[in-house]
């Protein structure tokens, strides 16, 4: 793999099995430096176990893992000291506060008594908890306690940031407060690595996704190529005259008219080549074009696609 | 700063860590502790005057149990200790904070000695409470200033012992419930032993376990120290053999499992 970045996250060959199951058979990462990786999946497809053998949670069946530079296994204490993580489920200390929990993690972080404190307070002022501060999780809506664990990973400054499925059962308006967030922490240069079941999610913030299902990657690309791998993304005209339709169909080998609408579909990967493509025709046989609309397949039909399930799933 | 520097700073964070969950929920520190003092106030007052007289010392009767039993008491005390040593290990155990833990560049086994120093706390906290319902109630030590550092120093060792077995027992239990029920036997080895009768009063084969197991030796040497007379060596011997066995195998046990989970 040739990048210019150097690579903060490398996987070759990762394999995971509890017992005679096989959870993953074998997948390949590469997320350079200060870019968003969405590992995009139905559920049980393996995206926690993933996160977990790259944090050093569990190890890997087989295949090597390098994160920050760091063998996962041979070098996992460099690897913890370069990551943060937020898990599935919240790794809050239900019995102390928010403010006790960011206090507890400056301290294993050993910031030092004011560094501590800064932190803490800038973190709860950041993420709309200091009003709840003084309570315990066990009194956190689920958002709330979403945004304390992500704190509680910002407060030792990781270089690379786990975040697994980090807006399931939030509502939109938090969901969109969390994405704010991490294109914040990529501003600042930090590499992130999100699983999530939500394409849009993946969309809106990856450099690159994957998609896993039945512990194999099943594709792999920035948001666009993907959305190209599939068929059925076509450019649809809407033209003038009846006669121009026919013309139109014709010359462009169109896979649809309606005579009536007066409209025109023209297979196309929604990309600007295609569309130059199609205009130029048109000019050259001198139709007009009075309405124009690209319909690229969203992630929802590439997802499904990709990993065999039945639209009425979505 | 060197690794053992950092060990020992993240074990006292975690010993913070461990402090805050007891005063936060001190019920359970207050029935671990309250119920050796029911114990003591039960075996002084129902039992204390016919066991007393069967001592068979010059005075008998419940002064003479109440000094016969205390020391039993105290090891009692311990064992209830430790019992929630191993349902708080359990209990942290399901909590997701522990798979942070996991992730973090930390002294890992720190996770493990605040639990062991906080029980330490609370072991030292039921003795005085304990000792201290026994003298309100008319017991008289005669340890001197030695004695007490003796009694301090043992006191630590065996708690120390008995703690990280019970951290060994909280970890790989499979529920919080049988983290709870696991360390039981704690409680009833007193009573095979020295705790509240004498053992040459047992049957031979029932007196030779009690003079063997950890617990008679842990009574004896309290004993003596609490009465100013000599500890014997074989009392003592046992009780550094036994508490050191006991903290090495639920160490190894404890750390093992720690890290696979
Ligand atoms: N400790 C375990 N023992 C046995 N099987 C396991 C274990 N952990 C995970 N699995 C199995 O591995 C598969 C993948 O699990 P994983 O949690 O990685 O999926 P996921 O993609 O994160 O799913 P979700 O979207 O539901 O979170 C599942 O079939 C699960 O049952
Ligand atoms: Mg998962």
């Amino acid at each position: 793999m040739t990048t210019t970045k150097p690579l903060a996250i490398e996987a070759r060959n990762l394999t995971k099995s509890y017992g005679d199951k096989v959870v993953l058979a074998g997948i390949d990462i590469a997320v350079p430096e200060g870019t968003v990786y969405s590992l995009l999946g139905p559920n049980g497809a393996g995206k926690t176990t993933t996160v977990q053998i790259l944090s050093t949670l569990i190890q890997a069946g087989g295949g090597e893992a390098f994160v920050g530079g760091h063998h996962v296994t041979r070098d996992a204490d460099e690897v913890r000291s370069a990551i943060g993580v937020t898990g599935q489920f919240a790794a809050v200390d239900t019995l102390l506060t928010g403010r006790e929990n960011l206090q507890l993690m400056g301290r294993l972080h050993h910031l030092g008594k004011q560094e501590t404190k800064r932190r803490t307070e800038e973190l709860l002022e950041r993420f709309d908890l200091v009003d709840a501060a003084k309570q315990t999780p066990a009194t956190y809506s689920g958002g709330m306690k979403r945004r304390l664990d992500i704190a509680m990973c910002l407060m030792g400054n990781p270089r690379i940031i786990f975040l697994d499925e980090p807006t399931t059962g939030l509502d939109p308006r938090s969901r969109r407060t969390m994405w704010a967030i991490i294109r914040e922490l990529v501003k600042g240069g930090t590499t992130i690595f999100l699983t999530t079941q939500y394409l849009e999610e993946a969309d809106e913030l990856a450099d690159r996704i994957a998609v896993l299902d039945g512990g194999k990657l099943v594709a792999e690309g920035t948001p666009e190529q993907l959305k190209r791998m599939i068929p059925g993304g076509h450019i649809s005209l809407r033209l003038h005259r009846a006669d121009q339709v026919e013309r139109a169909a014709q010359v462009l080998a169109a896979s649809g008219s309606d005579i009536d609408q007066l409209t025109v579909q023209v297979p196309s990967d929604g990309s600007v080549d295609s569309l130059r493509k199609v205009l130029d025709t048109l000019d050259r046989e001198g139709v007009e074009v009075e309405e124009l609309t690209i319909h690229t397949p969203d992630l929802d039909d590439v997802f499904l696609s990709l990993t065999g399930q039945t639209t009425t799933a979505a | 700063m060197s690794t053992l520097g950092y060990a020992l700073t993240d074990t006292s964070t975690m010993l913070r860590r461990q402090l805050k969950h007891m005063q936060r929920y001190p019920s359970l520190t207050v029935m671990l502790i309250g119920m050796p003092v029911v114990f003591l106030l039960l075996f002084v007052f129902v039992f204390g005057g016919t066991l007393g007289d069967g001592l068979g010392g010059m005075t008998g009767g419940r002064d003479a149990y109440l000094a016969y039993v205390t020391p039993g008491m105290l090891m009692i005390t311990i064992a209830g200790v430790v019992q929630g040593t191993a349902i708080g290990v359990a209990m942290d155990m399901t909590q997701g904070i522990i798979d942070r833990f996991r992730t973090m560049s930390i002294a890992r086994v720190s996770v493990l000695t605040g639990h062991v120093l906080g029980s330490m706390i609370q072991s030292f906290l039921g003795i005085a409470v304990v000792l201290g319902v026994a003298v309100a109630l008319g017991f008289r030590p005669e340890a001197d200033a030695l004695d007490w550092l003796g009694l301090v120093g043992v006191i630590a060792l065996i708690s120390f012992g008995l703690i990280w077995l019970t951290v060994a027992l909280g970890i790989t239990a499979k529920s919080v419930e049988s983290a709870s029920n696991s360390p039981m036997f704690l409680m009833i080895l007193p009573f095979l032993g020295s705790a509240f009768v004498p053992t040459d009063s047992m049957p031979t084969a029932l007196q030779y376990f009690a003079d063997y197991q950890p617990f008679t030796p842990f009574i004896e040497v309290t004993r003596s120290l609490l009465a100013g007379t000599a500890v014997e060596g074989k009392d003592l011997a046992l009780t550094v053999a036994w508490s050191l066995a006991l903290a090495l195998l639920g160490y190894v046990v404890a750390k093992k499992n720690f890290n696979k989970r």
